[in-house]
């Protein structure tokens, strides 16, 4: 792959999504973006930006920019943020829910791990919630990711990293040489494609979101914009996950990180106001 | 720091689990079949058993079955690791004790993993 190529995905991936690509890491560039090429009948990733280059169709554009966002993902991800979700957050939001469905998100959910780890946190919860509803919702920029996703189809690798053996055997089912998660679980989630550095007004707002390990992988502009949009979506008394470490957050007024649980946020009220 | 008995009949299964184990920070004993981890278990109970499920001499369920009767055999978490994919084993290996089941082929992020699970790192 030739340099001003992989300056040119660089640069759609930062146009569009804010994400931070390296043109030199043309190793990562190559692996992700032919797979893509083959799939669009091109011979080549230099074919496909060619002719990228000359019809600027937005549909390839596209192509090229989600298959650069794949990041590393498991179930249960660190454990402790979701230990805390579900046996202490859940019931909080429950007995002060008002009657009020509990509005959960996966922001960035990728290949659907974490929202489904999250659902099946919530549904072994169930029995303390008092009857409150719960909904999950789970965006992610590539609609690959999200088909897969949805599929609920996992390899044997993948159900192996961060699921206890007793919830696989619980959720899944063994299907020729994947798993698939039980259709009781999968129909607690609801989809959508979202670019979370467009205007994110139409989600609604959100008691719980995680955005755990995305912040690294944006320009540094981007990544603040990110988190004060997010920010502005939760509830009052609502909380954003990050991941375990990312102290980027304190960057921004927009949140207070709670003291004893890395990587949990809260909104700070007087942002909101001002915003 | 911790024991952990490796039982598996194939010497190059046992090589890759004690250098994946060995990095966890495990002390690694190594047996052959269910009999001789057995025997093993009898003279000092280790924290963790990495147990193959087909054997000759004693399968692994069986190793289980005996070890959870002896005196001291509840407390090493045994974790599972064979070729037996399927959910009736699984469920199998649960009912008869085991703590965590790994799915051969295996590699070290599972193993660590599983091993997390199994309360053991």
């Amino acid at each position: 792959m030739k340099r001003d190529d992989a300056e040119l995905v660089a640069h759609l991936c930062e146009a569009r999504a804010g994400l931070k690509v390296d043109p030199d890491k043309i190793y990562l560039l190559e692996s992700r973006l032919a797979p893509v090429a083959r799939r669009d009948g091109f011979g080549s990733i230099e074919e496909m930006l060619v002719a990228l280059r000359t019809r600027r169709e937005e549909r390839m554009i596209w192509a090229v920019v989600e298959a650069m966002t794949m990041g590393e993902t498991s179930f249960f991800r660190d454990q402790a943020p979701f230990d805390h979700f579900r046996d202490v957050l859940l019931t909080q939001l429950a007995a002060n829910s008002e009657g009020r469905p509990i509005r959960i998100w996966s922001a960035a959910c990728g290949s659907g791990q974490e929202i489904y780890s999250l659902a099946m946190a919530v549904e072994e919860q169930r029995a303390q919630l008092g009857g409150v509803r719960v909904d999950l919702f789970a965006s992610d920029l590539n609609e690959r990711a999200l088909e897969k996703a949805q599929s609920g189809l996992y390899t044997q690798f993948e159900v192996q990293r961060g699921l206890h053996v007793r919830r696989l055997v619980q959720h899944f089912e063994k299907v020729d040489e994947m798993w698939r998660l039980s259709p009781r679980i999968r129909q607690m989630v609801r989809w959508r494609r979202t670019n979370l550095v467009s205007d994110l007004s139409t989600l609604g707002r959100f008691d719980v979101i995680f955005c755990r390990y995305l912040l690294s992988s944006l320009v540094e502009p981007m990544r603040k914009r990110v988190i004060e949009n997010l920010a502005l979506l939760l509830e009052p008394n609502g909380v954003i996950y990050l991941g375990v470490g990312e102290r980027l957050a304190e960057a921004t007024p927009a949140l207070r990180a709670v003291v004893g649980c890395d990587g949990l946020f809260r909104p700070d009220p007087a942002y909101r106001v001002a915003a | 720091m911790k024991t952990c008995l490796v039982v598996d009949d194939s010497r190059v299964i046992r090589k890759v689990a004690r250098r994946i184990l060995e990095d966890l920070g495990f002390e690694i004993a190594e047996a052959s079949d269910g009999a001789e981890a057995l025997a093993w278990c009898r003279a000092a109970m280790p924290d963790a058993v990495l147990l193959d499920w087909n054997m000759p001499v004693m399968s692994g369920i069986d190793f289980l079955k005996h070890l959870r009767a002896e005196v001291g055999g509840d407390r090493p978490r045994v974790v599972f690791c064979t070729v037996e994919n399927d959910v009736a084993h699984i469920n199998e290996a649960l009912a008869c004790g085991a703590d965590e089941f790994i799915m051969k082929p295996f590699d070290g992020e599972i193993v660590a993993s599983k091993f997390f699970q199994a309360g053991l790192t």
